[in-house]
């Protein structure tokens, strides 16, 4: 099984790069992972990962593109509650790669 | 991934120069201990690998003698070769669907024939080495199984039954995909390929309620568990989770509103695909068609529609029936199956496409549509493999071609064509199905794309196409991934009941 160090620490991920204990997941692991993926994380980007994992935290699965998009709109305006503004930031697909840098599982299926 | 780029349009579109090699590796993810055991497989490869893979390939053989007239009828007239989308676009020739093929009837002559026992080399019988297992798991999993070789095929050989039959021997000695094992998995546990548990499923549905309520002012319903309602709809979760699948279950929504159809989705049950079948496994297969018996029997529905998921619907269509009584065909000592033939009103087809459901609204003249609204596109149909080749709709052959067209061009103005040796029977993979649809496999997905894309930009250039419809949860997640990597507009793809969503006239507009 692989593994990221961060700050001293090891942290075991799958094949992909994905957590494996999500619980131990932090802001640090987060800009780690992050930067895996040659994104480099702003303000906006935080806004959807702590709202990834407070929908993560109730519902123990990421939430619907459409569900992510209409809180973010809400949140932040509605001119950024579309999906083209989340591909702007996670250019990989907001699904999977703000999955990933928020410490998440991977949706799987045919996403 | 970045690295991963197109490759270059054909400019004739004929067989590709060989490039040999072109496509070895160790293939996608093996599935871990964890994964595996979860779903009653060895953990990992077995020590004693050699002899039970034979034997199980014996047990297949003479369990399916389909399988074992397909290892002999093939007498290499290469009529397969350049049908394939993975060897068109790989150009490696073991993507020849014969020369996939030959992976494993190579082993079955060694093992399962007397000139191979006693002559291997001279009628070319491999042993089953290690080398020879990772090459299958390799190159069976650069098979998604859509089958459009065997509609070219003199012998009527199945490719598909090969590649799920070598899934099915390398499960069993421990050596299978993570891609559909982890799925398959979540399906047993939580009742879908996503792992969506129902409180979020729920939280979704009424996402949509009040996004409809929005858009059009009309209360359309997304009901979830429901006794008695008269229709369950079994759909992709992709529908529930993924963009544009969910324009396509909103469309859903609003014609069974429109006809005032009281239907209900079920949270045990909240899956239409069946990956049982990706891998061959008639056990995972059944298991999984189960939930819907279930969830029929304790909802008491009358009908049973599946949504738009293009190898659910084969299952639906052709396995069902015997699989879990949805369908006439279950034995007789099959309790459950014959109390569901009982509760099925039989004046409707059972199982019941969505298309279909909705075709037969537009005849009755329940539906109406505002065509103007799908004027921004210019719209061709991406016929799906597993549709086309694996399934019918309506009660005439080829219906499954008709009825989606049927409904597009009801709702909107502007249809076309792709070039007719790429469409209905014909259709080529959208490059991502049969269990492929996976991160890791990306390249693949990408070259396997080529022969579609190349047919979509003659109609984008010539006449001006910027919408492909599609009916499966495959076809729109891989397109998605892939429009982008040849140039095109990721929301170039979408859903047939998207556009029915876009023009129908609801309620009291009506």
């Amino acid at each position: 099984m692989a593994s990221i160090e961060v700050g001293g620490k090891s942290y075991e991920t799958d094949e992909e790069g994905y957590l494996v204990n999500l619980a131990e997941w932090n802001p640090e692991v987060g800009v780690y992972l992050a930067g895996t993926e040659s994104v480099e994380l702003t303000e906006q980007h935080w806004e959807v990962i702590n709202f990834l994992r407070e929908y993560f935290e109730e519902y123990q699965i990421a939430p619907a593109v459409r569900v992510l998009t209409k809180a973010i709109g809400k949140k932040l305006g509605a001119e950024k509650g579309n999906s083209e503004y989340l591909y702007g930031l996670f250019p990989y697909g907001p699904g999977k790669q703000a999955c990933k840098i928020a410490g998440l599982p991977k949706p799987t299926g045919c996403v | 991934m970045a690295d991963i780029t197109a490759p270059a349009y054909r400019i004739i579109p004929i067989v590709p120069a060989l490039k040999p090699g072109a496509m070895e590796g160790k293939g996608p993810f093996v599935a871990s201990d964890k994964i595996n055991e979860a779903i009653g497989f060895p953990g990992q490869l077995v020590e004693d690998w050699h002899d039970k893979a034979i034997a199980k390939m014996g047990d297949l053989l003479s369990k399916y003698r389909s399988l074992k007239v397909y290892m002999d009828a093939c007498v290499h007239c290469g009529a397969c070769s350049d049908k394939c989308h993975y060897f068109i676009g790989t150009q490696d020739p073991k993507n020849m669907p014969v020369a996939r093929q030959d992976l494993m009837r190579s082993v079955y002559r060694r093992y399962f024939t007397l000139p191979g026992k006693l002559f291997p080399k001279l009628v070319g019988a491999r042993d089953l080495t290690r080398e020879v297992l990772d090459e299958w798991y390799n190159y069976f999993n650069q098979c998604s199984e859509c089958r459009r070789c065997s509609v070219f095929c003199p012998y009527g050989i199945d490719t598909a039954e090969v590649t799920m039959a070598a899934r099915e021997i390398l499960d069993s000695v421990g050596y299978g995909q993570k891609y559909s094992n982890e799925i398959i998995g979540k399906v047993h546990k939580i009742g879908n390929n996503l792992g969506l548990p129902g409180p979020a499923l729920r939280d979704t549905l009424e996402g949509l309620e009040e996004d409809v309520k929005d858009a059009t002012g009309i209360d359309v319903k997304f009901p979830m568990d429901v006794k008695g309602a008269e229709v369950l709809l079994i759909t992709p979760s992709a529908d529930f989770f993924a963009e544009p699948h969910i324009d396509s279950l909103i469309g859903y929504a609003k014609v069974f509103h429109a006809t005032g159809t009281s239907w209900t989705l079920s949270s045990m049950s909240s899956e239409a695909g069946n990956f049982g079948m990706f891998i061959g496994n008639y056990d995972q297969l059944r298991t999984i068609a189960m939930r819907i018996r279930q969830a029929a029997l304790e909802l008491g529905v009358k009908r049973i529609v599946v949504g738009e998921c293009g190898h659910a619907w084969r299952v639906a269509y052709s396995f069902w029936n015997t699989l879990n009584g949805v369908g006439d065909g279950a034995d007789a000592d099959d309790k459950f199956a014959q109390m569901l033939q009982k509760q099925l009103d039989h004046r409707y087809k059972q199982p019941m496409h969505i298309c279909e459901f909705t075709w037969d609204a537009i005849q009755a003249g329940t539906l109406t549509f505002d065509k103007t609204k799908n004027d921004k596109h210019i719209i061709t149909f991406h016929d799906s493999c597993n549709v086309a080749r694996g399934s019918r709709m309506g009660d005439y052959a080829g219906g499954q071609f008709e009825i989606p067209r049927n409904i597009i061009k009801a709702c909107a103005n502007n249809f076309v064509e792709m070039d007719p040796r790429t469409t209905r029977e014909q259709t080529f993979c959208c490059g991502g199905g049969g269990g492929l649809l996976t991160d890791d496999l990306l390249d693949l997905r990408v070259k396997g794309a080529l022969p579609r894309m190349e047919v979509l930009q003659q109609v984008k250039d010539e006449q001006g196409v910027n919408f492909m419809a599609t009916i499966c949860a495959i076809c729109k997640a891989q397109f998605t991934k892939v429009l982008p990597i040849y140039g095109f507009e990721r929301k170039m793809v979408g859903g047939v009941h998207q556009l029915v969503s876009n023009a129908i006239i609801l309620g009291e507009d009506k």
